[in-house]
């Protein structure tokens, strides 16, 4: 049976140039980027490449980016690290009820620390919106923080608008682009952006890796403490043979961005007629307009996630619910539940697919086929 | 005709414990397309804020991995809550002592659980009790499991014909340290962990302590049957029939016993000696009655009755009454029967059905005051 893919926004597997630079780095550069010999040296210039390309594909400048362990860390230091250095100015936070848990699990922490959050609500599509922000930014606000596009459901919040809005005011925004980029092409100076989040499994790199873009003059209060990488906003040697990978998949996702945009567009379209043609019955949760091109969330009334999923991997396809899971279980996705109300249906019925760089026609054929045909045995048609 | 066992899916329903990790490893090992599935019926925390359920999570996706299988979780919180926990609180609050085993046996593992194994293509359903399904004969059968010790059928009376064909209990002809050599030969994760014990949802916890959050308690006297106080009760459903532990009357002579209870009047019925009279009675009458063979059975016939888990088998003779009804007279009388219970019929190994114990009599006259 050949299996099929289809949760890249779990994570994706790594792309083979990608794997060769960091095979190549592991096997002839070992030496720490700190170190003032030449084997110490080597790495640095692999770091700084990678950095290069990091700052560039968002057009940062090469200093303000921070090499952090992944999308998590990066939230969390934005989120935390900005809180604490700007709590004499105020402490009050603005994010979103569709957050990934990074952030949401995150403010909550602030909450207990004695900070103030506003969890801002969203329409049908996912989307909050700006009347919202504006009447809930406060002269104590210090951070707000709003995803890029929804890792669940795709939908792109209006981040130029945010930033727009907030040009003005003291408060520092951080956007968590962990799904949106290398989909969606982002400039920072352009959509006034002062903290950003990328993870680099998501971009076909490797795992345990990932950079939070800080705007120049921005002060952060680091979490980890050590030694003076980073510009002292992030303490720990360096992982060197990741951050190669992940600057080679930084470099072939910005490429490629186009092109997987209108493959992805393509797939979504392809999966939805086929699921018509074959008369099931589904609706989109968000939209297909401002969304993320590779994800596509489904709620299929009659059925439950539980049975789909399970069936759809006996019948070798990696779907997601997209929500977390208690002791394996799936609970209730907090996103459908800010866009629906904890009541509805959709909270048992919907699925994410998320297409990336190995699949094919033939795969979405295959696995719209093959979705078709459990939906009608679990709805008895 | 018989699919081979490579050619039939089983679900094994896995708690995380060794009986359900060996069940797996035995169909496994006998060629059956075997997929491991965690149900997740309470939303449970514990004191270091670690929830159980994962933890029992976590030992499924150990042992599956180490036999080699896939393994998939399931949320029955909702069914579990509106099926058996809320018959639990119905019972005690009904004066009764409820066996939410039964219930959860009956609604949720093989209901909605076994609908749910067939929505993914199952031929059958496995856990690990222990208990046997004999399939060869027209109707299917249900024995005890060959350890006497830790026969479950008490708790599965509840199952009928169209469940059991669809089930297997791989370890039900085997003992217990059989089922712990096999774990460990085979070096299972959950090899030497702690069986579970008590009701699942309470588990290690103080019973008082959880009844109190849901229901609220009216402490009241405690007194002889005629009258006698002899303490006070912290509410008449913390007490069950036959209960020595908890009482708290000193003094000499032989231990104190619940032998009753008056809801009405919210009094606690005490009285000295394991072997009092007012312990026994002579027959009952139980509801919710469920046979596992569609036979039609005669209007009275002769079998042996367990009333309480591990209870020793009681010669009984039972008359089949109007409305899922029957009347048990039994042979010799019976100490502590308690309303809510289940009441199991057997046949020699077999087991025959069973129903819910609602009214106690002695020698025709109904016992009030156990219910």
């Amino acid at each position: 049976m050949e299996r099929i893919y289809l949760d890249h926004a779990a994570t994706t597997p790594m792309h083979p140039e990608v794997i060769e630079t960091v095979m190549k780095q592991m096997s002839d550069t070992f030496g720490n980027p700190s170190s003032i010999h030449s084997f110490g040296r080597a790495s640095r210039q692999i770091v700084d490449a990678a950095r290069t390309s990091a700052a560039a594909s968002i057009g940062a400048d090469f200093n303000e980016i921070i090499f952090t362990s992944g999308g998590t860390e990066a939230d969390n230091l934005a989120i935390v690290g900005t809180a604490r250095a700007m709590k004499h100015r105020g402490r009050h936070v603005i994010t979103s009820a569709v957050e990934h848990h990074a952030v949401l699990h995150t403010c909550e922490y602030l909450e207990k620390e004695g900070y103030d959050v506003t969890y801002l609500p969203v329409d049908e599509e996912g989307r909050i919106r700006l009347s919202d922000l504006a009447s809930a930014l406060r002269e104590d606000t210090i951070l707000v923080s709003i995803m890029y596009g929804n890792n669940e459901i795709g939908t792109i919040q209006p981040i130029a608008e945010i930033g727009e809005l907030l040009k003005e005011h003291q408060a520092v925004f951080h956007t968590d682009a962990v799904q949106a980029y290398g989909m969606v092409s982002i400039d920072v100076k352009t959509e006034h952006i002062d903290l950003l989040s990328v993870s680099s499994h998501k971009i076909n790199g490797p795992k345990g890796m990932g950079f939070l873009y800080a705007k120049e003059g921005l002060t952060l209060t680091p979490a980890l403490l050590g030694g003076e990488q980073e510009r002292k906003r992030r303490a720990g040697t360096e992982n060197v043979p990741a951050i190669a990978g992940f600057g080679k998949a930084i470099e072939l996702s910005m490429v490629s961005m186009e092109e997987k945009r209108e493959r992805y567009l393509a797939f979504k379209e392809q999966l939805t007629r086929l699921l018509k043609e074959k008369q099931v019955e589904f609706s989109v949760n968000g939209s297909f307009e401002r969304s993320l091109p590779h994800v596509i969330n489904l709620s299929f009334p009659g059925t439950d996630v539980e049975s789909l999923l399970v069936n759809l991997d006996l019948a070798g396809i990696a779907a997601s619910s997209g929500s977390a899971c208690t002791a394996g279980s799936i609970e209730p996705s907090h996103v459908l539940v800010a866009m629906f109300g904890k009541d509805s249906e959709r909270l048992r019925n919907s699925i994410r697919f998320s297409f990336g760089i190995t699949n094919t026609k033939e795969q979405i054929d295959e696995a719209g086929e093959a979705l078709a045909n459990i939906i009608a045995r679990l709805t008895n048609k | 005709m018989k699919k081979a066992p490579k050619d039939t899916r089983v679900v094994v329903g896995m708690s995380g414990g060794v009986d359900s990790s060996v069940a797996a490893l035995l169909l496994k090992e006998q060629g059956y397309e075997v997929i491991g599935i965690f149900m997740k019926n309470w939303d449970d925390t514990d004191e270091s804020g670690v929830c159980t359920a994962t933890e029992d999570y976590n030992d499924v996706i150990r042992v599956c991995n180490q036999i080699g299988i896939p393994y998939y979780a399931v949320n029955f919180e909702k069914q579990y809550w509106e099926k058996v926990f809320t018959y639990f609180l119905d019972e005690y609050k009904a004066g009764r002592t409820p066996n939410p085993d039964v219930m959860c046996n009956k609604e949720i593992k093989f209901k909605a659980f076994l609908e749910h194994a067939m929505s993914l293509g199952a031929d059958y359903l496995a856990t690990g009790h222990y208990a046997r399904v004999d399939h060869s004969g027209e109707e299917v059968k249900m024995l005890r499991g060959l350890d006497e010790n830790k026969d479950q059928t008490y708790f599965l009376n509840q199952l009928q014909q169209s469940q059991l064909e669809k089930v297997l209990f791989p370890i039900g002809d085997i003992d217990k340290k059989r089922v712990r050599e096999i774990a460990a030969e085979a070096g299972l994760a959950t090899a030497t962990k702690k069986d579970s014990t008590g009701i699942c949802f309470i588990g290690e916890r103080n019973f008082k302590e959880f009844l109190s959050g849901y229901l609220p308690a009216q402490p009241g006297l405690m007194t002889t049957m005629d009258g006698e106080v002899k303490g006070h009760h912290d509410g008449l459903m913390y007490y069950t029939i036959g209960q020595r532990h908890g009482l708290g009357i000193g003094g000499s002579g032989e231990p104190w016993f619940v032998v009753g209870k008056d809801l009405e009047k919210n009094v606690l019925y005490v009285e000295q000696g394991f072997h009092n009279d007012l312990l026994y009675s002579t027959s009952l009458i139980a509801d919710q009655v469920s046979w596992i063979s569609n036979q039609p059975k005669p209007q009275s016939f002769e079998c042996t009755a367990k009333f309480r888990y591990r209870q020793q088998d009681n010669k009984v003779t039972v008359h089949l009454l109007e409305g899922g009804k029957v009347k048990v007279d039994f042979h010799e009388p019976v100490r502590a029967i308690t309303p809510g219970q289940a009441a199991v019929f057997y046949n020699g190994e077999e087991c025959l059905g069973g129903a819910t114990i609602d009214q106690v009599f002695k020698d025709g006259t109904r016992l009030t005051y156990v219910g």
